[in-house]
């Protein structure tokens, strides 16, 4: 294999398993930030174990988007030198920002959250959840600006000339607000805090459906349901947003994700279909007439650009952007109807009484992580075969000193060490939630003593 | 070399304070890695990892903000030593994250095989990765073969040279002895004492390797020490580097453990103070054809966008030494077990 698919290889699966990470610690700072608020104001214990409880899974969560996040920052270097030294003066003040304002407001407070019940009053404690809860958000913040004026570039000049040339910033605040970094931080943190939301619903639903742990299941499952609905309806909205500012800013994408070739024809708005890229035609597909000019223009007469305006060599690949988009919509639409199903039984006073919803809730958590992956998938593949957009393509970006076969060997050992990593986050999650709240997190030379501890819990 | 203190140098002295902080920080952690099967018993064992449970991982930050600073502020460099050590960082990435997956791992489990085969991996991923860092810094001293792209033209193996070796395992005798003073200051009872006797060895080795590395670099590498000879008065640095660890064993004897810890991050920070102005204003020597080099010039981004970090520096710096100061006041005093240890 050529240098750059192993390098895109290597990026996309070192990324892709980092990003199950993050968006978990970013959507619990919220919930934890929600809990530890409704215990110093109601002061009642059950708040109290609950918060105690979702710090522990936090800071699981936390310490491992530390560890494949380090991958990340090493990786632009090592991998994409090229690209690094082309926008190594735009990208570098957002990720020197993430560094100082994001990682070490999470990660100083973190201690205290985990380690400081005992050291600090209450309310110096939940002062420390919400730095942490803001530190995880500001990363994102930060690195999504720069993500973003990798989409649509602002605020720089191109200084230099072939070998030499690289992008130089003239307007901080143009380049963090370029054109999509708005719409696409807001999609992306609500889809944050959709991972971190299910979470809470589905192992509480879990615990309910196991008869364990009742109380504080229920009270759990509420919380992270009011920010699962609030998250998923804006999440439609942000969605919708970026779509349209992606017809102005990046037309090739927006016609990717729909199929869409003929410019000089309205738009429909697929369901699904498998697109077939030679004869230009979507196969075993479901379409709305006129959908897709009306949600981008408000008008279902509207020719929408389609891909056959751009060059052959200018084009993302249409199938996969097509698929990894339309499941990404549809998971979004169906955690949709999970919360807003889940919000009526509340209402009818029935949430806790069907079984098989219980299941569907303990599974529900896989939706949001499939859809952020999705998400990404489609904003990163559908920007090729730019690395910056329009500016410099993805198979100049690339390490000049780097050889496939390095890459090969290190793509091994990622390999190796991320299976290890995703079995310890396994474990060390199952092992949490079968401890459950009750438990303090005794050592397993002491499990004889907590397996009665357990069985007394299942009585309650 | 006419000094100016422009942004580019302020940018070279910024980056020199968070390789201090990483190296004064995650140091002892790694010291304390490193020296982790000096002990037998289980429970020594976890008192061992628990001195460094709450802060290791925030430690790891520093070198995360570091590589951020080093892409912003000098994205040449950043390009050419990331892509041409290539294969040494991806093993230390292996071993950073291994050594991660131990701590959790370790205590997890009763079983002794299960207990000793992550105390290996624990301790020897410690020395791998002070030992690979040392080796990198080793290359950056004696300098690397760049072309006129500025791009790495070695390999892997002509990292692996004998000098950059003895760096690396000057490197790994330091955070040792860092280790050990940190540990004295976390321990108590038999622990403490035994603890106590290493810091001596822990010296011990650290000066010999050190010694040995200094009289290598004044043969080998005499661009190290052009700024000695044109500016006498910088010799006061290597002069506090020994006054600082000579202190330490006075500091020991006399049970102020904090005192010696202090002391030895002073010497930290005068070593990388001596690197530092041993490269200055070069940051990436090129060896041979020292016109390529990578200077704080050739390879730093736009001065706007220097300026527009400083910024950001000057406004986050206070609240991250003042957090960070806070959490190490937090859980400053012994280590004790609790149910929530490791």
């Amino acid at each position: 294999m050529s240098t750059e698919i192993l390098a895109r290889l290597q990026f996309a699966f070192t990324i892709g398993f980092h990003y199950i990470y993050p968006p978990l610690s970013i959507g619990l700072g919220v919930i934890l930030v929600i809990m530890e608020g409704m215990y110093l104001k109601t002061k009642k214990p059950l708040y109290e174990k609950m918060t105690k409880f979702w710090v522990k899974i936090f800071a699981l969560t936390f310490a491992l988007g530390v560890a494949t996040g380090i991958v990340m920052e090493f990786e632009f270097g090592t991998n994409w030198a090229t690209y690094s030294r082309f926008v190594g003066d735009v990208f570098g003040s957002a990720l020197a920002a993430e560094g100082i304002f994001a990682f070490f407001l999470e990660s100083g407070f973190l201690a205290i959250l985990v380690f400081g019940w005992e050291k600090v009053s209450p309310k110096v404690h939940f002062f420390a959840t919400i730095m942490v809860a803001l530190g995880a958000m500001m990363s994102a913040v930060w690195i999504v600006v720069a993500n973003s004026w990798q989409q649509t570039p602002a605020g720089f000049h191109i200084v230099g000339e072939g070998l030499n040339a690289r992008a130089e910033i003239t307007d901080f605040w143009g380049m963090v607000f370029n054109p999509s970094s708005m719409e696409r931080l807001s999609h992306t943190l609500s889809g944050a805090w959709l991972a971190g939301a299910f979470l809470v619903i589905s192992v509480s639903a879990y615990y309910l459906l196991k008869k364990r742990n009742i109380e504080f299941a229920k009270n759990s499952i509420k919380i992270a349901l009011i920010v699962a609905t609030f998250a998923s309806l804006f999440q439609l909205f942000t969605g919708h947003q970026s779509a349209v500012g992606i017809s102005k800013t990046q037309p090739a994408k927006l016609a990717a994700f729909e199929a869409h070739f003929d410019s000089s024809a309205v738009a429909p708005l697929y369901l699904f279909g498998w697109v077939n890229e030679d004869n230009q035609k979507v196969n075993f597909g479901i379409a709305i007439p006129g959908m897709l000019s009306y949600l981008i223009y408000g008008d279902a007469d509207r020719p929408v650009t389609g891909l056959n305006a751009f060059a052959k060599n200018d084009i993302p690949p249409v199938n996969i952007v097509f698929q990894s988009y339309h499941l990404m919509v549809a998971i979004g639409m169906a955690l949709i109807a999970i919360s807003l199903f889940s919000i009526f039984l509340w209402w009818r006073k029935k949430l806790f009484d069907h079984k098989w919803f219980l299941y569907v809730l303990v599974f529900s958590v896989l939706g949001p992580q499939l859809a952020n992956q999705l998400g990404w998938i489609s904003a990163e593949v559908g920007r090729q075969p730019w690395i910056v957009y329009n500016l410099l393509r993805t198979s100049e970006g690339l390490s000049k000193a780097v050889e496939s076969s390095q890459i090969v060997f290190s793509l091994i050992l990622f390999g190796i060490i991320y299976l290890l990593l995703f079995i310890l986050f396994i474990f060390l999650l199952n092992q949490k939630i079968q401890h459950g709240p009750d438990d303090p997190e005794t050592i397993p030379s002491e499990y004889e003593h907590q397996k009665t501890a357990l069985d007394r819990n299942i009585g309650e | 070399m006419e000094f100016t203190f422009d942004l580019n140098t302020i940018w070279f002295i910024l980056i020199g304070v968070l390789l201090a902080g990483y190296a004064i920080l995650d140091g002892f952690d790694l010291g304390v890695g490193s020296l982790h099967l000096f002990v037998q018993e289980d429970e020594d064992r976890r008192i061992l990892i628990n001195s460094i449970g709450p802060v290791w991982d925030g430690n790891e930050v520093w070198l995360v903000t570091g590589g951020g600073a080093l892409f912003a502020a000098f994205p040449h460099v950043y390009a050419t030593v990331f892509s041409g050590f290539y294969t040494a960082f991806m093993l230390l990435l292996f071993v950073l994250i291994f050594r991660a997956v131990a701590i959790e791992f370790r205590s997890k489990q009763p079983m002794a095989w299960w207990r000793k085969s992550w105390d290996v991996a624990f301790s020897v991923s410690s020395i791998l990765i002070a030992l690979l860092m040392g080796v990198a810094l080793g290359n950056i001293i004696t300098g690397i073969p760049l072309g006129a792209d500025k791009e790495f033209q070695g390999t892997f193996l002509s990292l692996l040279n004998p000098y950059a070796i003895m760096v690396g395992i000057t490197t790994v005798a330091l955070f040792m002895m860092h280790g050990s003073i940190y540990l004295a200051m976390k321990t108590e009872g038999h622990l403490q004492e035994r603890v106590t006797k290493w810091i001596n060895n822990t010296i011990i080795f650290f000066v010999i390797t050190y010694v040995t590395t200094t009289m290598f670099t004044l043969i080998y590498v005499p661009h190290m020490t052009e700024h000695f000879k044109s500016e006498p008065w910088l010799f006061f640095v290597a002069v506090l580097n020994m006054l600082a660890i000579a202190n330490i064993p006075r500091e020991i004897h006399l049970k102020k453990y904090f005192l010696a810890f202090l002391s030895s991050c002073a010497s930290i920070i005068a070593l990388l103070a001596l690197f530092a102005i041993g490269l200055f204003p070069d940051i990436v020597i090129s060896n041979p054809n020292p016109e390529f080099s990578l200077t704080i010039y050739n390879a730093a981004s736009s001065q706007k966008t220097l300026g527009i970090m400083l910024t950001i520096a000057i406004i986050g710096i206070p609240f991250v030494l003042a957090y960070t100061i806070s959490i190490y006041w937090v859980f400053r005093g012994k280590v004790k077990l609790t149910p929530m240890s490791y």
